[in-house]
């Protein structure tokens, strides 16, 4: 299903990320069904879908389509009903709760619609938590920096803006190397000028940190900073296409 | 039912773990205050009942002999309602099966059954006959432990002579309801007991016919006590008396009132230390509660639902809560008071002891439940009324946080983001930190007061019976004897050390102040029977003509080392003396004064002057021991420190065990409620924080480390807490509990400390380690999806 069309947003000398770019994710004939007491919700129907290293893909659809499902089971937050799910070449969709613990914290960075940070913690000591556990993370100084905010890092939750949070919480999520950035909704609470500032952050960390990333979205203005767009509807992928031309995040409007 | 009442059964039904782990602290706050209460009320009106039916005396007296006429003078002193004279004496008994000898008390009665002061129940066989003079009724308590019955005979010698005296009938009398012999510790059933006996045959035996050696009154209401102890006393003084006791100081009546007063304090503060931990619990659930249901709260606001109403919600949960604790503890309350009551039937000796629980105590409970439920409900109620309807719509802001104490005196560094994580927590809520910290160590306290008798009893009997008493076997005389009588002791077989004493009943007087009491007279440095300072443990210097005063007796007189008393001789020439009080021992009990021997046969001007001795005797010799002191007459008693200390142990080891499991449950209880309550309010704030963290890729074992080890580090703070607050709830009791005759030593061993300590960390992780199971179960994508 990965399209190898010619990126012609792609600056003149980065490295092929679409092309070259190895497979990352691989799912394949992936259901997921949930059994609500005397319901059975199919949050997902048969989705094969491959994400390459360096890729950035926008998951669009209305809720309910199952975007936020398939992207809890490619972080290993949750497992498949029926089919295959492979990480670099390593199953998921049959790994036992540890082993999906440990791929989450080696391998995938989480942003949420929420941000999720640790109240208790200040916006350095939030990204610290992360790279205290993991290998060869950055600086949580660097991480912030990334994000913009070198200068606010002694802050706690309480004292930052619902956009610095959520960039808090990329920092968190990109400060441990992932190989992968998964995004729920990430600009869903947030107003307009301040999500810009946060897809500027997730576009450049893709760009820069050359990280996979893949970002859920109901909102399909969004959709086009992306190199490729998979549309879902009710557990299905009904459209996956490459955008032409990358809009960059900060010439968004909705 | 109404919607919010479904809303409410609903709500609770889901945190039924922690709605059920505060009605068992309320439980127990209630089972308490009922089984004590009703135990209270039991044996009080059973003891009034049965005072009031056998006519049991007001006024005491013993003298030396008196001619029965002077009955006549004593029943006109106005209030007197019946005066009963009686003749009395201490014996030695042979029991068939008992190689010790016992000792008798032998209470006149007469031949011809009629209501007498002090009247006798019959429990078995029937009352004697006249003319038969070696019929006797015998107490239950003696004849229970010995397994005599009617028709066995007991030997007993009698002003020297030994006659077999016939049990006729098994009975109890009001005035030996807890049967000890003066001066011991004691009850000792075995060897002790009282035999009524008719009044000719017994006055007979002794050479008292037409006279009597005892007096009891029975006062009318209204009568001037003290009055008519003053005229009793100016009767008797010429016929040897030693001063009559009101009936607050006869020996029965003053130890089953002790016990009364003991379980009267401790059926107040015990189930207020439960209730008070319970309506904190509440607080902290209620308010959590709140906190989760501002939405709901706003929305029926919005919809027109009053404010009594949502008042009134709230209040239910607490209410609910308590009450379904109140019912269970009523329930538990009522089967264990009536085991508590039966376990006073091995102490207390009454007809029938009849479990009573007085409704008044069960509604008291009720209240008393409803109470602690509205204070605990209070805070939150009026939080839920206040909160604006559009305010509430918004969720609550986020928590402020700032760098704990920790971190701000330098040793941020030194901590990883997870510890920082715990430090604040505590910090941020210091108002529910310190009630986990308070209710844990309330838990442990409770534990503590609970096994602190175990410790105290224990070193009370190390004191009196294996650092200051050395001997082995106790003797007194019928009568003093001269003091080469020791030599005769010390010819009796296998004795190896025998030591004199002469005591002698007497009244110190210092002012307006006197108490009557017997002076112990010991040789200079006695071996055996020493005066030991509990404090120092050093022995009393007896070697001048001062008297030693228990520090209690000198407090009693109001005198120090110094200042003289006057001491009024009771028996023989009744001489009056003044005598300096040398110094004071501390002891655990009695009101004692102790003098050289020499002094007191100098304050006594008699040349008989041996009361009795102490004896170090080799053990193997024992039977042939006992065999020659129950063929010498004049040997009225004695007491065997081993079988003192054996009966004591059969009596209060099993009672002991049953106390300390009762202990442990209950401590464990309020230390489970705590920390449970803690942990599940704690994992419902911060159920989200933690999945964010195990989606990071902490595992259960990191997040588990998280929240348990922030209950960790307050059950750690609490333990210090603990100790020192049931130290001070231990010394408080004592205090409550301590009597002119009597103070428990604060004693409690280090490892009763850590047995306490322990079982309340214990709780504390059996709490952890359920709610860590829920934490094993945190649904991930759940907390993600909604915001807070």
């Amino acid at each position: 299903m990965t399209a190898s069309i010619p990126d012609p947003a792609r600056q003149a000398g980065a490295p092929d990320r679409l092309d070259g770019g190895e497979v990352v994710f691989e799912a394949k004939d992936v259901t997921k069904r949930y059994d609500m007491g005397e319901v059975a919700v199919n949050a997902l129907r048969g989705v094969n879908l491959s994400l390459r290293a360096s890729e950035f893909i926008v998951l669009l659809g209305p809720s309910g389509s199952g975007k936020s499902t398939l992207l809890n089971i490619l972080g290993g937050l949750d497992v498949p009903t029926s089919g295959a799910v492979t990480y670099r070449g390593r199953d998921l969709s049959g790994a036992d709760d540890a082993t999906r613990t440990a791929y989450r914290r080696n391998n995938v960075g989480f942003v949420f619609q929420f941000y999720n940070l640790i109240p208790s913690l200040t916006a350095r000591e939030n990204v610290a938590l992360v790279t205290e556990i993991v290998r060869d993370p950055m600086p949580p100084q660097e991480a912030l920096r990334i994000v913009g905010l070198g200068d606010r890092m002694n802050h706690f939750p309480a004292q930052l803006s619902g956009g610095e949070q959520q960039r808090v919480a990329i920092a968190r999520a990109i400060s441990k190397r992932p190989e992968v950035l998964l995004c729920d909704e990430p600009t869903g609470a947030l107003d307009i000028s301040t999500g810009v500032v946060v897809l500027e952050a997730i576009e450049r960390i893709n760009r820069e940190l050359g990280t996979a990333t893949a970002v859920i979205t109901h909102n399909a203005a969004v959709a086009s900073i992306a190199d490729r767009v998979v549309q879902l509807s009710d557990g299905l992928i009904v459209a996956d296409r490459s955008n032409p031309v990358k809009t960059a995040a900060r010439d968004l409007t909705w | 039912m109404q919607a919010l009442d479904r809303k409410l059964f609903r709500d609770l039904w889901r945190i039924k773990g922690q709605a059920l782990a505060i009605s068992m602290v309320i439980a127990v706050g209630v089972l308490m205050l009922i089984a004590y209460r009703s135990n209270f009320d039991s044996l009080q009106s059973t003891r009034d009942v049965y005072y009031e039916r056998q006519r049991f005396g007001h006024v005491f007296a013993t003298l030396k002999r008196a001619p029965l006429v002077l009955g006549n003078r004593i029943s006109a002193i106005p209030g007197v309602a019946q005066a009963e004279t009686r003749v009395v004496f201490d014996v030695a008994l042979d029991v068939e099966g008992l190689a010790e000898p016992a000792t008798g008390r032998l209470v006149s009665i007469p031949e011809r059954q009629r209501e007498i002061v002090n009247d006798v129940v019959l429990v078995h066989g029937r009352y004697i006959e006249p003319g038969r003079s070696d019929e006797v009724i015998l107490s239950k308590g003696f004849a229970d432990a010995n397994r005599l019955r009617p028709g066995d005979t007991v030997g007993a010698i009698l002003n020297g002579r030994r006659r077999d005296l016939e049990i006729v009938g098994v009975g109890l009398s009001p005035e030996y309801v807890y049967t000890i012999r003066a001066g011991e510790m004691i009850p000792d059933n075995t060897r002790f007991g009282v035999f009524w006996m008719g009044r000719r045959a017994l006055a007979a035996a002794f050479d008292m016919e037409g006279g009597f050696n005892d007096v009891s009154l029975l006062l009318r209401p209204g009568a001037q006590e003290e009055r008519v102890i003053q005229e009793l006393d100016d009767l008797l003084r010429p016929y040897g008396g030693w001063g009559a006791i009101p009936r607050d100081l006869q020996l029965s009546h003053w130890s089953v009132q002790n016990e009364l007063n003991g379980i009267r304090v401790a059926g107040v503060i015990i189930p207020m230390v439960f209730l008070g931990v319970a309506a904190f619990l509440l607080h902290v659930v209620l308010h959590r509660i709140v906190s989760v249901q501002r939405e709901q709260i706003a929305t029926l606001k919005a919809l027109g639902y009053p404010q009594l109403s949502i008042a009134l919600h709230y209040t239910y949960w607490a209410l609910a809560i308590s009450l379904t604790g109140t019912v269970i503890g009523t329930v538990c309350g009522a089967l264990l008071g009536r085991g508590m009551l039966s376990m006073y039937n091995d102490f207390f000796r009454f007809p029938v002891l009849d479990y009573r629980l007085d409704p008044v105590v069960v509604a008291g409970a009720v209240v008393l439940g409803i109470f602690a439920a509205v204070f605990g409900a209070r805070a939150s109620v009026r939080r839920a009324v206040r909160l604006q309807p559009a305010e509430a719509m918004r969720p609550e802001p986020p928590a402020r946080y700032s760098a704990s104490l920790v971190e701000r005196l330098g040793l941020r560094r030194l901590l990883s983001q997870p510890a920082r994580i715990i430090l604040r927590n505590i910090e941020r809520q210091p108002v529910r930190s310190a009630i986990t910290i308070g209710g844990i160590a309330l838990s442990l306290a409770v534990l503590i007061v609970g096994m602190f008798a175990v410790d105290s009893l224990d070193l009370m009997m190390d004191m009196q019976f294996r650092v200051a008493q050395r001997q082995d076997l106790q003797l007194t005389f019928t009568e003093p004897i001269s003091p080469d009588g020791i030599y005769s002791l010390e010819r009796l077989p296998g004795v190896m050390l025998a030591e004199p004493v002469l005591s002698v009943p007497v009244r110190l007087r210092s002012g307006q102040r006197s108490r009557q009491l017997s002076i112990t007279g010991l040789p200079n440095s006695p071996q055996l029977f020493r005066v030991i300072d509990v404090e120092t443990l050093s022995p009393a210097d007896l070697s001048h003509d001062g008297v030693v005063l228990a520090e209690r007796l000198a407090d009693v007189l109001d005198v120090r080392p110094g200042d003289s008393i006057t001491a009024e001789v009771l028996i023989g020439n009744r001489s009056v003396r003044e005598i300096a009080v040398a110094s004071t021992v501390r002891q655990h009990m009695g009101l004692a004064a102790y003098m050289n021997i020499d002094s007191v046969r100098r304050l006594l001007h008699h040349d008989k002057t041996l009361s009795g001795g102490y004896l170090t005797v080799d053990s193997q010799a024992l039977p042939e021991l006992f065999k020659a002191i129950k063929e010498t007459p004049a040997i009225a008693g004695s007491g065997l420190k081993a079988a003192a200390l054996k009966s004591f142990q059969e009596t209060f080891a099993a009672n002991l065990g049953i106390m300390i499991f009762f202990n442990v449950l209950f401590a464990s209880i309020i230390a489970f409620g705590v920390v449970y309550n803690a942990a599940r309010v704690s994992l419902a704030e911060r159920s989200r924080e933690l999945a964010s963290l195990r989606v990071m890729g902490f595992t259960r074992q990191e997040i588990s480390a998280i929240l348990l080890g922030e209950l960790g580090i307050l059950a750690l703070l609490a333990l210090p807490l603990g100790l020192l607050l049931g130290y001070v709830m231990t010394s408080q009791l004592i205090k409550a509990m301590e009597t002119e005759l009597y103070a428990l030593p604060f004693s409690v061993v280090p490892s009763t400390y850590a047995l306490c300590a322990l079982t309340v960390l214990g709780a504390t992780v059996v709490s952890g380690l359920i709610v860590r199971r829920k934490l094993d179960h945190l649904d991930l994508l759940e907390v993600l999806k909604a915001k807070e």
